[in-house]
């Protein structure tokens, strides 16, 4: 039986598991809405073509599976550019489907025409422009493949008119082959035996983790190999929440907003092990003094990441779960060694815990005002393990990031390679679709909050009781840190001089709002919103000037951190 | 350093733009660039030339390599290959400089391609090097106009890519 493109879209959907899309409607996907109309699909419908994919993106980073988005040619397509660049940067597993002009209107500059395919190129791990309906089913198929495998990414697929309308007999193809494309899984054993020699020889190892063990789901191997092996562990914000921070073990995060203690122990490292993540510039500081006495073990799936900033010795290409079974193996081969190499790391954890006990985290904490950092300890204490987090960019990220204490696998959804203002609110929208019957909170700052505010309407519209606490300290309050450092004070453009009424506006979409000034409300704030029922905004009015300590000012060694300001 | 390398790439819509995009987006160097079909029509072969130290090249390779789009690269850094580039060249040819200037043509096995009672176009095969002499004599003569090719090269041997 022959069926038009948008049909074949959608039952390609089904095919790969599809049941939830985010999207927005548009000339161009016009037919592909009509047919959402019958379809077993979802469909929700944000109130922005980037929240949509945001939404898309926290779906994928809360249930480990592809997120779809959907938006209309030219303005549609062009407002997704930052949800997929964000997911992108995070390789988040993602398919963006676009409307596009008919194909024989392609490059007329047409009514909302915009090149999609050459806009995404360069954020997209591949992308498509469907010029032929026969060809559609086979190009679903490849980009759902080239999303999920190897190291996952976005992958746009641009869907000319024409092309939803013609008709093709639809049969989905079981099987993908690509030829230019065939990620290695199977972790080198010989690199793999070699590692765990040296691991074992180390006197002062550190675990380094990245995004790598979220998007694998490589946390009870990774906290096997840590225990096993006694061997500290610092995570990434993007491999937050794959290592429990409150483990005897954890070190919490480097880099540049990390602990002293992460910092200082991966500087006089012998042996750096990094696991899944990419020497990032915000975690390495000044390459020239990042772990320099350290030999480095670097284990990923995606080559260019390694050695592309910082000198490898051993390197390990593989996926990161079979790389870690590979190692517990080869340690329960050897009892005895692991014995003594847990015996030989003693002196290594009391220079750890000496490091631990001069510079804990911490924060002055205040009778008069509420610390931001009191908020985010205190939505720890009153939410649920399993809670999911999602936060925007800015100060609030990190204060959430060092006080929040993650305890599960993908419970910490943030933008960390692009730094997207706004994501976290649709993010967090995407994740309780996902997760209904789940606490989902998105811990905001009140400039990010404003970036994507209009998608209170679809938590309201959907029913989904996404919690979001503002931490307003009236300010961008990092950029104003950074002013106040580094630019003698100078406020330039970042004291949001329009005080916003954030519970008139959670009111007016039919949410609820709710607001603690002083300290003492807080606790009493949190619960009130975790108990109503729907979508609620917390607004946090929090000391204006205070500083995310410790710092790595930029371009200094993550030995020189600034501890207090 | 200067290195030539080979990507044999899927012929598809846009993959120039693909390869040359990565190039741009990383502030790596492309100081040439050629690309025609092989044999299988459903593949096509580029030659770039670019330049780095060892570190560049090695992250140029990869990112090549992580493209959907790219079956093989071949780097012949330290390879036996032979590199041929071609050059036309528009020279004017007064009644005084034609003699000298078939005679360095000549000395270059060039041919000369299209003749007017005021210019020779010469065709000229051979390295890089050996296309930039030819031009460096010619040039006193007055040059009008000038293409070159971009090298293109294969490796030396009975083996092919696909053996290799
Ligand atoms: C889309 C976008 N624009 C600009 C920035 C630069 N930026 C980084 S943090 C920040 C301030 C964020 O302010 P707010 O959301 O109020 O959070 P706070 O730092 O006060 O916690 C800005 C402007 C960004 N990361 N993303």
């Amino acid at each position: 039986m022959k069926l038009t493109g948008s049909k074949i879209l959608l039952e390609s959907l089904i095919q790969e598991g599809v049941e939830t899309i985010f999207g927005y409607p548009g000339g161009t996907v016009i037919n592909i809405y009509d047919d959402l109309m019958g379809s077993s699909i979802k469909h929700v419908l944000t109130r922005h073509e980037q929240a949509a994919v945001h939404a898309a993106d926290g779906y994928a980073r809360a249930t480990g599976k592809v997120g779809v988005a959907i938006a209309t040619s030219g303005p549609g397509a062009t407002n997704t550019i930052t949800g997929i660049a964000t997911a992108y940067m995070d390789s988040i597993p993602m398919v963006v489907i676009t409307g596009q002009v008919p194909t024989g209107l392609i490059g007329n500059d047409a009514f909302q025409e915009a090149d999609t395919v050459g806009l995404t190129r360069p954020i997209t791990k591949h992308n498509y422009l469907v010029r032929d309906v026969k060809d559609l089913a086979l190009i679903i198929k490849k980009a759902f493949y080239i999303a999920r495998t190897g190291r996952p990414g976005p992958v746009v697929i641009d869907l000319p008119k024409d092309v939803q309308i013609d008709k093709a007999k639809f049969e989905y193809p079981d099987k993908v082959e690509l030829r230019g494309y065939k990620p290695t899984y199977s972790g080198n054993m010989r690199m793999i035996v070699k590692a765990v020699k040296m691991m074992l020889a180390a006197k002062k190892p550190v675990l380094y983790v990245g995004g790598g063990a979220t998007l694998t789901d490589s946390h009870a191997e990774l906290l096997k190999l840590a225990e096993a092996l006694q061997i500290p562990v610092t995570t990434t914000l993007m491999g937050m929440a794959s290592f429990p921070t409150r483990h005897s073990l954890s070190l919490g995060m480097l880099g540049m907003h990390g602990t002293y203690y992460a910092n200082m122990a991966v500087t006089s490292s012998d042996l750096l092990i990094a696991l899944g993540a990419r020497f990032d510039d915000r975690v390495t500081g000044k390459i020239s003094t990042f772990a320099p006495h350290a030999k480095i073990i670097h284990v990923d799936v995606d080559p260019t990441s390694i050695k592309k900033n910082v000198r490898v010795d051993l390197p390990i290409v593989g996926d990161l779960l079979d790389v870690l079974k590979k190692m517990n193996k080869k340690l329960a081969e050897h009892k005895d060694e692991v014995a003594q190499a847990n015996l030989a790391l003693k002196p290594w954890h009391e220079e750890v815990a000496a490091w631990r006990k001069d510079h804990p985290m911490s924060y002055k904490p205040s009778k008069k005002e509420i610390k931001p950092q009191f908020v985010i300890e205190k939505l720890r204490e009153l939410s649920n393990d399993d809670a999911i987090v999602t936060t925007e960019v800015g100060q609030h990220q990190m204060w959430t990031a060092q006080f929040f204490d993650f305890t599960q696998p993908r419970t910490f959804l943030s933008s960390g390679g692009l730094g997207t203002m706004g994501y976290g609110l649709p993010a967090a929208l995407g994740a309780q679709v996902a997760f209904p019957d789940r606490q989902v909170i998105d811990i905001s700052g009140d400039g990010s909050f404003q970036m994507n505010s209009q998608e209170l309407a679809t938590l309201v519209q959907y029913r989904l009781p996404v919690k979001i606490a503002i931490l307003n300290n009236n300010f961008l309050g990092m950029v104003r840190q950074w002013q106040q450092l580094f630019f003698d004070k100078r406020y330039s453009q970042t004291c949001m001089e329009l005080p916003i009424d954030f519970i008139k506006l959670a009111e007016a979409y039919g949410a609820t709002g709710l607001r603690a000034s002083k300290p003492e409300e807080v606790e009493e704030v949190i619960k009130k919103a975790f108990d109503t029922p729907g979508p609620v905004i917390m607004e946090f009015k929090v000391s204006r000037e205070e500083n995310v300590m410790p710092m790595v000012p930029a371009g200094a060694g993550l030995n020189e951190m600034v501890l207090a300001s | 350093m200067r290195h030539t390398i080979s990507v044999l790439v899927e012929n598809e819509f846009g993959v120039l733009t693909r390869i040359a995009g990565l190039f741009s987006g990383r502030g790596f160097n492309i100081e040439s660039l050629s690309v025609a079909p092989t044999l299988d029509p459903t593949i096509s072969r580029m030659t770039i030339v670019t330049s780095g130290d060892d570190r560049i090249l090695e992250q140029v390779t990869k990112q090549l390599n992580k493209l959907i789009d790219t079956i093989k690269i071949i780097d012949f850094t330290g390879e036996d290959y032979v590199e041929r580039e071609m050059a036309l060249i528009k020279v004017t040819a007064e009644e005084s400089t034609r003699a000298e200037i078939l005679r360095i043509c000549d000395i270059f096995r060039g041919k000369v391609v299209d003749v007017t009672p005021k210019c020779y176009t010469v065709e000229v095969t051979g390295s890089p090097v050996k296309v930039s002499a030819i031009i460096d004599l010619l040039r006193p003569m007055g040059i009008k106009e000038l293409v070159r090719s971009g090298p293109v090269v294969l490796g030396r041997g009975p083996k092919g890519w696909k053996s290799g």
